[in-house]
């Protein structure tokens, strides 16, 4: 059964003029293929990253119960999907209003130039829709052969080092995110070869893929060259992939996931650009385009619900779009560079218009090569922080409630930073891979001025012992004083480590 | 055929069950009910089952907002009011909650194998018939609608064997009008089974929050699997001090009386309930009875057991007396129960409540039976 079915008719004609307003305003994209779906079918889609194919886990069965119960109770409703790939395929809802289709055409529009141009997403693999297809093929196979039981768990284990990524593999040659292919078929029960042929043909493989356990009865130097290789790693799936003792299964599995987390990992970290570019060109396009007179009100409806702001957390849409409107300005009356930055007349400064006409062109410039942490960086002026009301709130242990902390300009935008650093996850270094000289693995956290959920840190750590398997520490900070933890596979505790 | 994605759904919906049925005891002792939803289903709170990462400290963070408000306001504000623009949760979001929905008998289950509960075998005649068609057996005339393809076609094989026109090499098979074969109905007599339930709790003033928050945990259970159990079920609730009368539901649970404690009216009112609605011959009859054991006084205890003795037990299924623990409650009419009935009794359970952790154990004493 065909769930998605494309656009005809009038939402044809619609997508025409959309797409003319897009180009004549200069975004340029894939091409952008529309299809019409039911509500099921996009949560779906949803729960499974907006790819018609994953491989089958559990975690997409509750994210789809998650979203489509949003949407039975009513407070929650999806309006747009939009994947990159080439083409860019986006979903249309099929029961929503025809302005709606409008808004989210050219909202479409705007993230696909976006994926087209910025530059963190030129490494993206853009046949995403096959590769993730080939991915739910392979990992059935393993589950009809290892067992969807045993299967899963192993996924569960890997998805906890999802946010162990280093950002400057984005960089480097694509086919770097990718595991190199190595045989795929190796596991024993189906190894026609006798025994004896067996084990002589392993200890030919190559040394990569041999589990690091033995080389520590037979070989300590290949550890300590391997710890000498390791050191700083932030690429820790990769690191386990290459090294731990796995069967070649498990590291087959850990190389799917950690090519699908670095293709999902730029929209991560560009998700006020992304989302902002996008309602800056569906708000131009339709409000000086695309509306007919009778729409107004809906649009105005529809467009206010997206931008609403929330006292607990940031509305990405809202940030981004106010961004690249207050560039535009500012680089529209030359508000920007030395002249402006040291002049001290209030009044002059406030009436500051060169009629420099540049705005247009700078945020074309900004959405190829920001992401968000330089965007926020360079972009966000205290004018602006002031301007939309924002503060931090910090969590009162006396009230137990959280409370505005302050509307300082400085710390605000420290706070913003902080958050976004690393894609707001924590970053985690492989220190040592043969720690006190036993092949014990020592993680350490780059402290930035945020604890460890410590927790949960504990609980990831037996997921990391599970493959290492051998005991697994991590030095970090807890309250300005240095800790070590350590799991040894029983339990989870403070050592005493002079390092 | 139906999307991947249903297939994920189950394995989730298994793994839930799983933790529910781990985390079966914390819910019952702290109260943490499975919520109706009025359509059958029961909606059960649980923590998201979240994948373990490395992760910031939730609190210290803190985070940024946006809107009116001075330093030292709340920013916690109305649950809920999130954006809603695209559903997706950042990291650090807060704990969302995830609500499972499960129906009656997917939780009974949960209960009945976590509690190791019998199923309740309906006593003596105590049914209402009702005539159910079955489709169970083969025959040769009947509408298409229900022609059975696979014996149609093994009738049309051996008439083509035995006639010699059926060849291996060219497998044709053509049935005809006498190889059709049909589903066919038998009617069955079902017996239905019905029971009532009649709660009775004692309301003095001895009995505090706590210990009424221990009956209701307790009866939502027992509800619970009896109505798994049965396929007909009615609920009565009696309240009594030193008189007793008949309440709903809400009433039941919420009703803070004071004064003394008879406990004979209770009994009574039941017994007058049993008598004019439920005859004993066609329903299975729960009376449960919850109280601190404070009675009145020992005159009143003698005529408990009387009505008891004489028109409460030889009606009903069993009868069951859950003693709730307080402060105030001496405790005595358990063990004038007990000098009576003893502690091993089929028609007659009783049940000492201590403290939350033990409602579990004692849902079990009662329903363990299967009486």
């Amino acid at each position: 059964m065909e769930r998605t079915k494309p656009i005809t008719g009038e939402l044809r004609e619609l997508r025409d003029e959309v797409e003319g307003y897009a180009r004549e305003f200069g975004l340029t994209y894939f091409p952008v293929v529309f299809e019409v779906c039911d509500y099921d079918t996009v949560c779906i889609l949803a729960a499974q990253g907006g790819f018609p194919t994953r491989y089958p886990h559990w975690r997409f069965g509750m994210d789809y119960d998650q979203l489509s119960k949003g949407n039975t109770y009513g407070f929650q409703k999806i309006y747009e999907l939009v994947i990159n790939t080439d083409p860019c395929y986006a979903y249309l809802l099929s029961s929503n209003r025809f302005v709606d289709q409008k808004l989210v055409m050219a909202h479409v529009y705007g993230h696909a130039d976006f994926f087209y141009n910025n530059a963190w997403f030129k490494s993206t693999n853009k046949k995403m829709m096959d590769v993730m297809a080939n991915h739910g093929t392979k990992i059935r196979r393993y589950m009809d052969r290892i067992g969807q039981d045993k299967v899963e768990n192993f996924i569960d284990i890997i998805l906890s080092f999802e946010n162990l990524l280093d950002t400057n593999v984005l960089f480097l040659d694509p086919s770097y995110q990718v595991r190199e292919g190595v045989v795929e078929e190796d596991d024993e029960e189906f190894d026609k070869r006798s025994s004896v042929l067996r084990s002589f043909m392993n200890s030919k493989l190559d040394k990569r893929n041999a589990p690091v356990a033995k080389k520590v009865e037979d070989d300590e130097s290949t550890l300590k060259s391997i710890d000498k290789k390791v050191r700083g790693t932030r690429d820790i799936m990769k690191f386990l992939m290459d090294y731990a003792p796995i069967t070649e299964w498990q590291a087959d599995i850990i190389g799917i996931l950690r090519e699908e987390a670095y293709y999902f990992l730029p929209q991560r970290m560009t998700k006020i650009m992304n989302e902002g570019w996008a309602s800056y060109w569906h708000s131009k396009i339709l409000t000086e385009r695309a509306l007919r007179d009778s729409e107004v009100i809906d649009f105005a409806d529809v467009h206010s619900g997206v931008m609403a702001m929330s006292p607990k957390s940031i509305n990405p849409y809202k940030i981004g779009v106010e961004l690249f409107r207050d560039i535009e300005y500012r680089w529209n009356t030359g508000k920007f560079g030395k002249d402006y930055l040291e002049c001290t007349n209030l009044f002059e400064k406030e009436n500051w218009n060169k009629e420099t006409n540049l705005g247009r062109e700078k945020i074309f410039e900004v959405r190829r090569s920001h992401n968000d942490i330089t965007f926020i960086d360079e972009f966000f002026t205290e004018e602006f922080c002031q301007r939309q009301k924002l503060f931090t709130y910090k969590f009162n242990p006396r009230t137990g409630r959280n409370e505005i902390d302050s509307r300082d300009f400085k710390e605000i935008k420290t706070k913003l930073l902080s958050q976004l650093t690393n894609f707001g996850s924590p970053i985690i270094e492989v220190e040592s891979a043969n720690f006190q000289n036993r092949g014990e693995l020592l993680l350490r956290h780059v402290h930035q001025g945020v604890d460890l959920d410590i927790n949960y840190a504990s609980q990831t750590m037996a997921n990391v012992h599970k493959v290492w398997k051998r005991p697994v520490s991590i030095v970090t900070v807890v309250e300005d004083v240095e800790h070590v933890y350590s799991f040894d596979g029983k339990e989870f505790k403070q050592v005493n480590l002079k390092l | 055929m139906d999307h991947p994605i249903k297939r994920d759904h189950a394995r989730f919906r298994k793994i839930i069950k799983g933790k529910i049925r781990d985390n079966l005891r914390k819910y019952v002792s702290q109260g943490e009910m499975p919520i109706p939803k009025g359509n059958g289903q029961f909606k059960v709170p649980m923590p998201q089952i979240d994948t373990p990462r490395f992760r910031f400290g939730d609190k210290s963070q803190g985070g940024s907002g946006q809107g009116e408000g001075q330093p030292g306001d709340s920013v916690d504000g109305q649950p809920g009011e999130g954006q809603p623009g695209q559903g997706e949760a950042g990291e650090g979001e807060g704990n969302k909650e995830l609500e499972v929905d499960l129906s009656l008998d997917e939780l009974a289950h949960i209960l009945g194998e976590e509690l190791a509960l019998p199923k309740i075998e309906p006593k003596g005649k105590k049914n209402m018939q009702s005539t159910v068609d079955k489709y169970t057996s083969i025959g040769t005339v009947g509408p298409d609608s229900l022609k059975h393809y696979k014996r149609t076609y093994k009738e049309a094989l051996k008439r083509q064997i035995s006639m010699g026109t059926y060849n291996p090499k060219n497998p044709i098979i053509v049935p005809i009008k006498s190889d059709m074969r049909y589903r066919s109905s038998t009617s069955k007599i079902e017996f239905e089974n019905s029971a009532v339930v009649i709660y009775m709790m004692d309301v003095s003033g001895s009995m505090g929050d706590e210990q009424k928050e221990i009956v209701r945990t307790e009866s939502f259970w027992i509800n619970l699997w009896l109505k798994s159990q049965y396929k007909d079920i009615e609920i009565r609730y009696i309240i009594h001090d030193a008189s007793a009368k008949e309440v709903d539901e809400d009433t039941f649970f919420r009703t803070r009386e004071s004064g003394g404690t008879l406990i004979s009216s209770a009994l009574k009112l039941c017994r007058d309930i049993i008598k004019s609605d439920y005859n004993s011959d066609e329903w299975n009859i729960y009376p449960f009875h919850f109280s601190d054991g404070d009675n009145w006084s020992t005159e009143d205890t003698k005529l408990c057991l009387d009505i008891l003795d004489n028109e409460i037990i030889p009606h009903s299924n069993v009868f069951c007396y859950g003693q709730v623990e307080s402060r105030y409650g001496s405790g005595q009419f358990y063990k004038d129960l007990a000098a009576r009935y003893g502690e091993e009794n089929d028609n007659v359970i009783l049940s000492k409540i201590k403290n939350k952790d033990a409602i579990l154990e004692s849902i079990k004493d009662f329903l363990g039976k299967g009486n």
